[in-house]
């Protein structure tokens, strides 16, 4: 047997009479390989969103009534023709692209998702990076303080979110159109389909609407539906990671698929008219 | 077959202390607590450690293995390699009393904080009944051991020695949950204690409570999540205040 005393003020953090533990972390597995993955999936994510809600292009397929999720409603007069299926009641943005006024409400959504806190909490500030493993910053305040006590307002950002996923839906109905304006299937249709699924399913995962159907309750016995509604919603919840990052992944491609088709790049692949 | 096994167990009390290097016989089916007794019998017999039941259901032998918030008795050998260097060391989060034991009465002190049971009025005891829809939320949360794990790898305190005095912790985060959610509790001022006496804003549902948690409680998902919602109801929601306000709910 063999140690070297350490006296007790080499600890980190500055505490009373705790194990004196230099090490900031004495875990030996890859601890660092979650933050890692989720940073750059999420960096990548927020790139290529951004790029893309500025560039104001090719986001329309009009053949097919192709439209992307980033640009969906397109509400500006300064919408490609055809791509306001709600109308344009914000009248011409100019050269501000009509996807940053949409784009709040998933970004919001997202933000404030309690799935999305624990990714970026960890990915990107690092508080903590990994379980018992010390973050760097000295104070720590939590979700008590402006601007993080605004994450209490997810609730209305999924209320938002659903009206968005309605018309995600509508889009994708619309997009069984054919060649000559009956109905048809193509490839793009099947993607937004599937963007618009994965889209509710992450929506009806998440937790304020496990609480709100009946996880605010005292009494389920009392309100037999509202108990049957949290079950399948919790059922659901227990899937909310997978969903959220599913539909993320799924909702960028979706858009890079609509964007090459209306540009011209790729040809979109029907199977049906 | 049995193997030597190298272990580093951190030895020492409030005054200082070390890693202390042990090779010492591993046999198959063992967990780290018959190692760490096998060390005391052998070759240190003044090793002080905690335990009680070696069965996972008293929460006495919480301690971090390889870094991680683990109880001994539960941690098998088997899931380690031959070669590997085995780590023991106390909580990092409380007071070291000796070698692997840690003073962990600042969870007695938020519990004694925690206003209890309210029974209803006009119910003497006996007379309670609930139906099992109306308790299985709460039953999730009776399943608690009190290792403390989920206290001490929280990183609102383990990090922040400033935040224990306006802290509970998840443990107690989950007494409220199962107090607001108990079908008779009378009291109705769960969420505001939760929020200003509890400290529930500052978690920041980074979830390493649910990881480390030994009975699988979804501490996270089923208890803090659920009960900051319940605060945003009562604090940051006008629609549902309107809704109180006008008609009956729960």
């Amino acid at each position: 047997m063999t140690s070297t005393r350490i006296p007790p003020a080499s600890a980190t953090p500055a505490t009373a009479g705790r194990a004196a533990i230099a090490a900031r972390t004495l875990r030996t597995d890859r601890w660092w390989l979650q933050p890692a993955v989720t940073f750059a999936v999420l960096f990548a994510f927020v790139v290529y969103s951004t790029v893309r809600a500025f560039s104001n292009a090719a986001y329309f397929v009009p053949a097919y009534d192709y439209i992307s999720p980033f640009y969906s409603p397109c509400l500006a007069a300064n919408c490609a023709d055809g791509a306001s299926h709600l109308g344009q009641p914000l009248g011409n943005l100019g050269i501000i692209s009509p996807a940053l006024l949409i784009l709040i409400v998933p970004l919001g959504f997202r933000l404030t998702c309690y799935y999305y806190r624990k990714a970026y909490y960890r990915a990107f500030w690092l508080s903590p990076p990994a379980c018992a493993v010390a973050e760097p910053h000295a104070k720590y305040s939590g979700e008590t303080r402006f601007p993080l006590i605004l994450q209490n307002l997810h609730r209305y950002f999924f209320y938002l979110g659903l009206v968005l996923n309605v018309i995600l839906t509508y889009d994708a109905f619309i997009a069984f159109k054919g060649k000559d304006g009956g109905i048809g299937l193509g490839i793009g249709t099947l993607v937004l389909l599937g963007n618009a699924t994965l889209l509710w399913l992450y929506s009806l995962s998440c937790h304020s609407c496990r609480h709100a159907v009946g996880g605010r309750l005292k009494h389920f016995s009392a309100h037999p539906v509202r108990y049957r509604l949290w079950t399948w919603v919790s059922r659901l919840n227990g899937h909310h990671m997978k969903f959220a990052w599913v539909s993320l992944i799924w909702v960028a491609l979706a858009d890079l698929y609509v964007s090459l088709v209306a540009s011209g790049t790729l040809t979109d692949l029907r199977i049906v008219n | 077959m049995g193997y030597q096994a190298r272990f580093r167990v951190w030895r020492g009390d409030d005054t200082g202390g070390d890693l202390a290097d042990f090779t010492v016989e591993v046999n198959e089916g063992e967990v780290v607590l018959d190692i760490v007794h096998r060390i005391q019998a052998t070759q240190a017999p003044d090793l002080a450690v905690r335990w009680n039941c070696k069965a996972g259901k008293c929460g006495s032998c919480s301690a971090e293995i390889n870094g991680r918030p683990r109880l001994l008795c539960m941690t098998r050998m088997s899931t380690f390699g031959e070669s590997e260097v085995v780590t023991v060391t106390p909580l990092r989060t409380f007071p070291v009393v000796r070698d692997l034991v840690t003073d962990v009465s600042f969870n007695y002190v938020k519990a004694r904080e925690m206003p209890a049971f309210a029974p209803p009025p006009g119910l003497a005891p006996g007379e309670y009944r609930m139906q099992q829809v109306d308790v299985e939320r709460s039953q999730e949360f009776r399943k608690c051991i009190e290792c403390f794990l989920c206290q001490n790898t929280c990183h609102v305190v383990r990090d922040h020695e400033e935040n224990k005095e306006e802290f509970a912790g998840p443990r107690y985060f989950i007494r409220a949950a199962e107090l607001d959610m108990h079908p008779l509790d009378a009291r109705d001022d769960r969420r505001e204690y939760a929020q200003a006496e509890q400290g529930l804003g500052l978690c920041n549902i980074t979830k390493c409570c649910t990881e480390v948690c030994p009975e699988h409680i979804k501490i996270t998902d089923n208890a803090i999540i659920p009960m900051k919602e319940r605060v945003v109801d009562r604090r940051y929601d006008p629609l549902v205040w309107l809704g109180n306000k006008i008609g009956r709910r729960g």
